[in-house]
């Protein structure tokens, strides 16, 4: 792998770090599975796409952010108040936003090679080897940190509250819906700014961009986790870091199995396989120390 | 100041209303409680005691009747509303606490959100760490030290004397301790019992618990009332209620009632 094959996946990992970060919030915190995700990475690369297209392409980060947050609040809203079960919301958000993004777009996908984007704006500003990597890891590092100071403030202990014994927190006066909302909220437009942000880096938007997404954001998280040991699960510092640096390691995955010519096409087949195992491991492990016990145990007695 | 801090008002509640199933678990029941009032509550299985506490607490809505919580209507306040100014403990020690959050965050999670000049994006200041640390110190399980100890990783009793401290971090107008300490070990119960009446009574914390130790109940308290079929049945205070033993309140229950109050779970004697 050459050094220029590196520097971008890290650029990329680091953009796509944000998704890490966003399910971050929704999957491990709030303990959500929420679906929306496929659908609002592509709703941010529309948006952000469109702007650029128009020659704002800050403006574009900016509402890409914004409308993340817009779908987020309605996969909350069908939860909270209508009742409809939080994979299903998702889900259906997620169906929705399919035809909202070709309506965003006009058309199943935007190239813009010589519009201005934040990149270029980099570039200009630090020059064309560092410009990227630079900005992206700005955006990210930010983001981190800003997540980490909010999960610490009333509003976010009591998010983690809600997703860590859901029984406790209306008896301790926090309001479940609310906390979930805005949980939804910040972790979709956290998702739409990766989204926005990887349009302007790769220079085109694509109505399929986001399929598989919240896979791929999953196995980013566990990979981070395996990473950082037992402990990313405890300490938020961890945890957060956890997630920029397993999406920065499954973007180096990525690279190198296209160096190594595996077929692009079955990344999503290794990273469902991943997530599968991943999530399948305590189960699996409690399973083969259960046979090993019974086979010891047999094994005495005869 | 109103007179009453409690007042619930011919509430009534019934499961499965016109199904076969349908249960009227609290029926026409009226309750005052005066500032400072300490109630224990007794009860067979399904006497609706419980419900009792659900409907105080707005986990429902009643179906008929009205609850006043210090002179102000609640009957249809949420849930998590009420919390503001209503503490509860649950059998379970494990319902009070989140248990991937730290000793302290759970503390600030009851601290902060009671303290209304707070922000949304307050956080734990030096000052309110000390004041943690001083409380914890006060139950004398040495949790003082713990501040950054998941709770996840704390006993049963250790988990529901933490509940406790959640509950009156912030003195609640309110404590309901539903069964509190029916699920720790003799010691730690009586050690958490010790700890929830030393509160009660510094702060004067207007208090129910219900609980089938027929001997605390007559001990604990000022004021003892028993429930059947979703109704109280006999009101104890006062000189009748210091002059009642156990065997007493067993008579007068199935002299009420015409069966006798026991099951399972129902502790007799100490």
């Amino acid at each position: 792998m050459s050094l220029l094959v590196v520097r971008g996946a890290v650029e990329q990992g680091l953009i796509y770090a944000l998704v890490a970060l966003g399910l971050y919030l929704s999957y491990r915190t709030l303990d959500i599975a929420d679906l929306t995700t496929d659908g609002t990475f592509t709703l941010g690369a529309a948006v952000s796409a469109v702007f650029v297209v128009q020659g704002h392409p800050l403006l574009g980060v900016v509402l890409a952010f914004c409308s993340g947050a817009l779908a987020g609040f309605v996969t909350a809203l069908l939860q909270t108040k209508l009742g409809i079960q939080p994979i299903l919301a998702g889900i259906i958000t997620m169906t929705a936003l399919y035809s909202v993004n070709l309506a965003v777009m006009g058309k199943p996908n935007v190239n813009f090679l010589r519009e201005n984007t934040v990149y270029t704006f980099a570039e200009q500003l630090l020059g064309d080897a560092l410009g990227a990597l630079a900005a992206s890891a700005l955006v990210t590092g930010v983001l981190c940190a800003l997540l980490v100071l909010f999960l610490r403030t009333q509003l976010g202990l009591s998010l983690r509250a809600t997703g860590d014994n859901r029984a406790m927190v209306a008896a301790s006066s926090i309001n479940p819906a609310f906390t979930t909302t805005v949980g939804l909220c910040l972790a979709n437009a956290v998702i739409a700014l990766s989204g926005g942000l990887l349009a302007q880096y790769q220079k085109f938007a694509d109505h399929t961009m986001g399929n598989g997404m919240v896979v791929i954001g999953l196995a980013s998280l566990i990979i981070g986790e395996v990473l950082f040991g037992r402990r990313a699960r405890r300490t938020l510092v961890r945890g957060v870091a956890a997630a920029a640096v397993g999406a920065v390691v499954y973007r180096m995955i990525v690279a190198a199995a296209i160096a190594l010519h595996v077929d692009a096409k079955s990344m999503k087949l290794v990273s469902a396989v991943i997530v599968a195992a991943a999530i399948a491991a305590p189960a699996l492990r409690d399973r083969l120390l259960f046979c090993q016990k019974r086979r010891e145990a047999k094994r005495n007695a005869g | 100041m109103p007179d009453n801090l409690l007042e619930l008002r011919r509430i009534s509640k019934t499961f499965g209303a016109g199904t076969v199933d349908e249960k009227k678990a609290v029926e026409d029941l009226s309750l005052a409680l005066a500032p400072g009032d300490f109630v224990t509550i007794i009860g067979g299985n399904g006497a609706g005691k419980s419900t009792l506490f659900n409907a105080v607490a707005g986990t429902f809505f009643v179906d008929a009747g009205q609850i006043l919580l210090d002179g102000r209507d609640v009957t249809f306040q949420p849930e998590h509303r009420r919390a503001a100014v209503i503490g509860r403990l649950f059998q379970d020690p494990l319902r009070g606490t989140a248990p991937h959050m730290t000793i302290e965050e759970n503390l600030a999670l009851a601290y902060l959100r009671s303290a209304k000049t707070r922000a949304p994006f307050g956080t734990v200041r030096k000052s309110d760490r000390e004041f943690f640390r001083a409380q914890l110190a006060e139950l004398g399980l040495g949790l003082e030290d713990r501040l950054k100890s998941p709770v996840g990783l704390l006993s049963g009793g250790q988990r529901q004397a933490l509940t406790l401290l959640m509950a009156t971090l912030v003195t609640p107008k309110l404590l309901l301790l539903d069964e509190h300490t029916a699920a720790l070990d003799p010691a730690t119960a009586e050690k958490v019992l010790a700890l929830t009446k030393r509160m009660v009574t510094e702060r004067h914390i207007t208090c129910m618990m219900i609980t089938h130790n027929i001997q605390s109940a007559l001990s604990l308290g000022n004021r003892t009332v028993m429930m059947d079929a979703g109704r109280i049945v006999l009101e104890l205070a006062g000189t009748r209620r210091a002059g009642m033993s156990v065997e007493d309140l067993l008579k007068a229950f199935r002299e009420r009632v015409g069966r006798t109050l026991d099951n399972d779970r129902m502790l007799l004697a100490e």
